[in-house]
C-alpha cells in the first residue's frame, strides 16, 4: 500500500515540476526571452557560489560524522601499517590542498565571470609559462609521492624478517583454513587431488615427513604480538583475498599460484579492545575478492596473543596427521608441551608449499 | 526561458560561407520508414539510435543499482511487493536474494560501463559529431556504421535475455575473473548466464571495432577543405583518440574471452589450475594461470576508462569554450595531454592487480606510469579553469554539466593518486574507497559529459530545445546527490569496508555504517528519480519542445551550426563549406565569435 502511495506521490511531484517548468517557459516568452535568460543566468551564477560554500561545509560535516568510524582514529595494528598510515596522511595533505584550491577557483570563476554586458572577454588562447608551471609542479609533487610509496612497497613486498613465523592461509568457498608448520618450521607438501573435505581439506601428502607435524585449523588464526608473521596464501577453488584492514595488509588467494605477505602485529586482541573501546573487537579477515554468492560471509578471525599465551594455545593442539592417524602419532606418549612453533629461518617453507 | 535569446545577442561577426535555409529543400532520395528510422545509414540517425538504446540501458542499469542499494540500505527490511514484481528468484519474501544481489551488481557494472558509457556516450557523439564537425556528408562507410549499431543491438538483446534464464544472469562481477566465471559449479550465475554474457560481450566488441575503424577513417580522410588536423575542434580529437584506444585494446579483451570460452566449454586449462570445487571434487585442470585473464582483461579494462572519459573531456572542452565566449585555453596542450593520456592508458593496466602477487619490480613500474597520468590530467583541469577566467559565462544546462564535469573530475581524479600508489593501494584495494573513486571520476563525470553533450547538441539533433528549467533542476539535484552518494563512501573505504558485500551486519569492523548506507540508498533513489525527469524532458521535447528558429543558437564556431536547422542525409545543401581557421576564435579583436568558415581578414591579429 505504502508503495502505491509513494509511486502516486512521485508521479504527482513529477507532473507538478514538469508543468511549472513548462509554464515558466511560456512566461519567459511573454516577459521577453532575453530578460528571463539574464535572470536565470544570475540565479545559476549565485547557485555556483552557494554550491561551493555548502559543498565545503558538507565536506567538513561528513568528516565530523564519519572520521571517527574509520580505522584512522587508532594506530594501525601492525608495525608496517603505521607506514601506510603516515603515507596516507601525506597523500591526503597534498591532494586535499589541491582539491580545495581547485574547487574554490572553479566555482568562484564561474560565479565571478558570469555573463555581464559590461565585461569584455579576454582573448587568451595560450601562455607557455603558465602551462610549464602546471606541468612541472604536479610532476614534482608526484615524484615525492612515488618515492615514498615505492620505498614502502619494496619493504612490504620484500623478504620477511629472519625470525618471522609462517602460517599458511587457504581460501575456499566460503571460509579460511590455516596451517602451522609445526616444530620442524616447514610446511609439508600437498597436492590438490588429495583433498577430501572430511579428512584432508588441504590435500596434504601424509607420507611427507614435513607434513606430519603440521597443524591445521579453521575459524581462528593465532598470531604473536611483536613477532613478524609471513602468510603463505593460496586458494582451493576460485580467487579469494586475505583482507586485513587493521594491519593495513591485503593479498589475493589464487588457485595454483601461492602468494605471500608479511607484517608484525603490534597489539594483542585484548589490547585492541581497550584501544578501540569496543569489547567485541576482533581482528577480522574479510574476503576482498568476489568469490561467489557467499562472498559477504567469508570471515576469518585473527587472535593476537602474547608469546606465553600463544605457546600454551599451541601446546594443546595436535597435528592433522596425529588427529587422523592417532595410532601413528609419534608424540602420543610424550607430554604435549614440547610442540612449539620454532622461530627458525623459514625460507624453505614457501618453496615447497604448493605443489609436488 | 530561451536559448534563442543567446543568439539574438550581439550579432555574429561573420557571414556564413554557405548559408542555406530549410526552404532550399534537402536531398530527395526515396526513404521508407525502414531505411530512415530502422536500418538507417545516416550517421545522425545512427547516433540517435545509440543514444536512445543507451538511455534504455541507463534506466535498467540505474534501476538495478536502486534495487541493490535497497538491500544495502535496508538489509533487515523486506518489501513483499518486490516479490510480486520480480518473482521469488530475485526477491524471496520481498528480500533481494544474495544470488540476485550479485547478479544485479554484475549486470549494473557491465551495462553501465559498456552499453551506456561506451556505446551510449562515445557511440552517440562520435557518430553525430564527427561528420558534422569535420565537414563530411557521412561516415567513411555508412553501411559498416549501421552494422556497428545493429551488432550493439544484438549484444543488448542477448544481455537482456540473460536476465530471464534459469540460473539468472552472470553474477561474478563485471570483470568476470576466472575461475569463478569459468566454473558453473562454483557459482550458479556462471552457468547459462555467463555463456550469454560472453556472447553478448563478443558482439559488443565487434560493434566497437566496426564503429571505431569508421571514426578513425572519417577523421583522417574526410575532413573538408581547409580543415587541417590542428583546426579540428577538441571534441573530434578526443573522439579520435577514443577510437584508436578501442581499436587497439578491444581485440585483446576478445582474445581473453575466447580463452575463457575454451576453458568453460572445451576442457582447456588456460586459466585453471589446482582447483577443488565443493560437491564436485578436484578438477583435472593443471598448469593454467588465473592471473593471465586479469592481464588480458585489464589491457582493455584500463584503456576502457579513457574510452569512456575522453569523449566527455572533448565535449566539455568545446562547451566550456562556447559558453565562456572565450577560446579554450592551451589548445595544443589539450591535444598533447589527450595524446599523453592515450599512450599512458596502455601502460598502466597492472595497477588493478597490485594485490594479485605480481612481481614487485613490475608493480613499481606501474606505479610510476600510473601517477604519470596525473600530469596530463592536471594540465587539462588547469586549462579548463583558465578557460573560464575572464570569460563571459552563460549558464546553459550544457554549460552547467560541463562545469560539474570538471568538479567531479578533480574530486575523483585526486583519489586516483591514492590508489595508484601501490603501497597505499594494498590497504584501499577493493574497498568502498575504490567505488567512490571510479564512480566519481569515470561514472558520474562521464555521465555529466554525456548530459552536457545532450543539452548542447539537442537543438542540432531534433531542431528543438530541451526545457531549460527542468535542465537546471536536473543539474543541481544530480551534482549535489552524486556528491552525497559517493563522498561518504571514502570514509567507508578508510574503514576497510570491502566492495560487493550483500550484508555487513555480521562484521564487527564494518557494521557501524548501517545508518550511512541507508542515507546513501535514499539519495540514490532521489537522484534516479531526477534522471527519469530528464528522460521525460528529453522525449517530450523531441515532439513538443520549443522550435529552434536560428541556424546557430549558441553562437558557436564549429561546422555543425552551418547546416540547416534540421539537416537531411548529407548534412549540407550544396557545397560543403570550406574552413579557414581553428574552432575557437571567440572574443577575438572585439568580435563575439568568428565561425571556422570565415576567411582570415587582412586586419586580423595573430595569436
Amino acid at each position: 500500500m505504502t508503495m502505491f502511495l509513494i509511486i502516486a506521490v512521485t508521479v504527482l511531484v513529477f507532473v507538478v515540476i514538469f508543468q511549472i517548468a513548462k509554464a515558466s517557459e511560456y512566461v519567459a516568452v511573454l516577459k521577453g526571452e532575453e530578460r528571463t535568460r539574464k535572470q536565470d543566468n544570475k540565479i545559476n551564477g549565485f547557485m555556483m557560489v552557494t554550491f561551493l560554500v555548502l559543498g565545503l561545509v558538507g565536506v567538513w560535516y561528513c568528516n565530523e560524522l564519519y572520521y571517527k568510524k574509520t580505522l584512522l582514529v587508532h594506530d594501525a595494528a601492525s608495525v608496517e601499517g603505521a607506514r601506510v598510515d603516515s603515507m596516507l596522511w601525506v597523500t591526503l595533505a597534498v591532494t586535499g590542498v589541491v582539491f580545495i584550491a581547485t574547487q574554490i577557483v572553479l566555482f568562484w570563476f564561474a560565479y565571478k565571470y558570469q555573463e555581464s554586458d559590461k565585461r569584455k572577454v579576454y582573448f587568451f588562447p595560450h601562455d607557455n609559462k603558465l602551462e610549464v608551471i602546471w606541468t612541472v609542479v604536479p610532476a614534482i609533487a608526484l615524484t615525492v609521492l612515488v618515492v615514498i610509496g615505492l620505498r614502502n612497497w619494496f619493504l612490504f613486498t620484500g623478504d620477511a624478517p629472519q625470525n618471522a613465523m609462517v602460517v599458511e592461509v587457504t581460501g575456499k568457498q566460503f571460509g579460511w583454513i590455516y596451517r602451522y608448520p609445526g616444530k620442524d618450521a616447514v610446511l609439508g607438501k600437498k597436492y590438490f587431488k588429495n583433498i577430501d573435505n572430511a579428512t584432508n581439506p588441504l590435500g596434504l601428502i601424509w607420507e611427507d615427513k614435513m607434513v606430519q607435524d603440521d597443524i591445521v585449523m579453521e575459524q581462528t588464526m593465532y598470531l604473536v604480538k611483536g613477532r613478524p608473521v609471513k602468510l603463505v596464501i593460496g586458494s582451493r577453488d576460485v580467487i579469494h583475498d586475505v583482507g586485513l584492514p587493521h594491519f593495513r595488509m591485503k593479498m589475493d588467494a589464487v588457485p595454483g599460484i601461492p602468494t605471500t605477505i608479511w607484517f608484525t602485529p603490534k597489539y594483542t586482541t585484548k589490547e585492541m579492545k581497550e584501544i578501540t573501546g569496543n569489547p567485541n573487537f576482533q581482528y577480522e579477515i574479510s574476503c576482498d575478492q568476489m568469490c561467489g554468492n557467499g562472498h559477504y560471509s567469508m570471515k576469518g578471525v585473527i587472535d593476537v596473543l602474547d608469546q606465553e599465551e600463544f605457546d600454551a594455545k599451541m601446546a594443546g593442539l595436535k597435528s592433522a596427521y596425529a588427529t587422523l592417524f592417532p595410532e601413528k602419532d609419534p608424540n602420543a606418549a610424550k607430554p604435549a608441551d614440547t610442540v612449539k612453533i620454532a622461530a627458525k629461518p623459514v625460507e624453505a617453507a614457501a618453496k615447497v608449499v604448493a605443489k609436488m | 526561458m530561451s536559448n534563442e535569446a543567446v543568439f539574438q545577442a550581439p550579432a555574429a561577426a561573420g557571414t556564413h560561407h554557405d548559408v542555406h535555409g530549410d526552404h532550399h529543400g534537402e536531398h530527395h532520395h526515396h526513404e521508407t520508414f525502414i531505411t530512415k528510422y530502422v536500418f538507417s545509414q545516416d550517421h545522425k540517425m545512427i547516433a540517435k539510435q545509440f543514444l536512445i538504446t543507451g538511455m534504455v540501458w541507463a534506466v535498467l542499469g540505474g534501476l538495478m543499482s536502486v534495487l541493490f542499494r535497497l538491500q544495502l540500505g535496508y538489509p533487515d527490511a523486506s518489501f513483499p511487493w518486490l516479490q510480486d514484481l520480480l518473482g521469488k528468484w530475485w526477491a524471496d519474501g520481498g528480500k533481494i536474494t544474495p544470488q540476485a544481489y550479485y547478479a544485479l551488481v554484475t549486470t549494473h557494472g557491465t551495462v553501465l560501463v559498456f552499453f551506456v558509457l561506451t556505446a551510449g556516450l562515445s557511440g552517440t557523439f562520435a557518430n553525430f559529431l564527427i561528420p558534422l564537425q569535420v565537414g563530411a556528408r557521412d561516415m567513411a562507410s555508412p553501411f559498416m556504421n549501421m552494422l556497428s549499431y545493429w551488432f550493439f543491438f544484438a549484444a543488448s538483446v542477448i544481455m537482456l535475455s540473460s536476465i530471464f534464464v534459469e540460473n539468472g544472469p552472470f553474477s561474478g562481477g563485471w570483470t568476470a575473473y576466472p575461475p569463478l566465471s569459468a566454473l558453473g559449479d562454483a557459482s550458479p550465475g556462471s552457468k547459462t548466464g555467463m555463456d550469454l554474457w560472453l556472447v553478448s560481450m563478443a558482439l559488443f566488441v565487434v560493434s566497437s571495432l566496426l564503429g571505431g575503424l569508421n571514426y578513425i577513417a572519417t577523421v583522417l580522410n574526410m575532413r573538408t577543405k581547409g580543415m587541417s588536423m590542428t583546426r579540428l575542434p577538441l571534441t573530434i580529437w578526443a573522439l579520435f583518440f577514443t577510437a584508436v584506444l578501442g581499436v587497439l585494446s578491444f581485440p585483446v579483451l576478445f582474445s581473453g574471452f575466447i580463452l575463457l570460452i575454451f576453458d568453460r566449454n572445451f576442457g582447456t586449462s588456460f586459466y585453471l589450475s589446482d582447483i577443488f570445487v565443493n560437491g564436485v571434487g578436484a578438477l583435472p585442470n593443471e598448469g593454467g594461470s588465473a592471473i593471465l585473464y586479469q592481464h588480458l582483461f585489464w589491457f582493455l579494462g584500463h584503456p576502457e576508462v579513457y574510452i569512456i572519459l575522453l569523449p566527455a573531456m572533448g565535449m566539455v572542452s568545446e562547451i566550456l569554450s562556447v559558453n565562456s565566449r572565450k577560446p579554450i585555453f592551451g589548445y595544443m596542450a589539450m591535444i598533447g595531454s589527450l595524446f599523453a593520456i592515450a599512450i599512458l592508458a596502455f601502460l598502466v593496466w597492472a595497477h588493478h592487480m597490485f594485490v594479485t602477487g605480481l612481481n614487485p619490480f613490475l608493480g613499481s613500474i606501474f606505479v610510476l606510469l600510473t601517477l604519470l597520468i596525473a600530469v596530463p590530467s592536471a594540465i587539462k583541469v588547469f586549462n579548463w579553469i583558465t578557460t573560464l577566467w575572464r570569460g563571459n559565462i552563460r549558464f546553459t544546462p550544457g554549460m552547467l554539466f560541463a562545469i560539474g564535469f570538471v568538479s567531479l573530475f578533480i574530486s575523483g581524479g585526486l583519489t586516483g593518486i591514492w590508489l595508484g600508489n601501490s603501497a597505499l593501494d594494498i590497504h584501499l584495494h577493493d574497498t568502498y574507497f575504490v567505488i567512490a573513486h571510479f564512480h566519481i571520476v569515470m561514472g558520474v563525470a562521464s555521465m555529466f559529459g554525456m548530459f552536457a553533450g545532450i543539452y548542447h547538441w539537442f537543438p542540432k539533433m531534433y531542431g528543438r530545445y530541451l526545457n531549460n528549467n527542468l535542465g537546471y533542476i536536473h543539474f543541481w539535484i544530480t551534482i549535489a546527490g552524486a556528491y552525497m552518494i559517493f563522498w561518504p563512501m571514502h570514509y567507508e573505504g578508510l574503514a576497510g569496508m570491502p566492495r560487493r558485500y550483500y550484508d555487513y551486519s555480521v562484521w564487527e569492523s564494518f557494521k557501524q555504517f548501517a545508518e550511512l548506507n541507508r542515507f546513501i540508498s535514499t539519495v540514490a533513489m532521489i537522484v534516479f528519480a531526477v534522471q527519469i525527469l530528464f528522460l521525460i524532458n528529453f522525449f517530450y521535447s523531441i515532439f513538443k519542445g520549443r522550435k529552434v528558429t536560428t541556424q546557430n543558437p549558441w553562437g558557436a564556431n564549429t561546422l555543425e551550426w552551418t547546416t540547416p536547422i534540421r539537416p537531411g542525409h548529407g548534412n549540407w545543401v550544396g557545397e560543403i563549406p570550406e574552413v579557414y581557421r581553428w574552432a575557437y576564435d571567440y572574443g577575438k579583436d572585439g568580435k563575439e565569435f568568428i565561425p571556422q568558415t570565415k576567411p582570415i581578414g587582412d586586419d586580423e591579429s595573430h595569436h
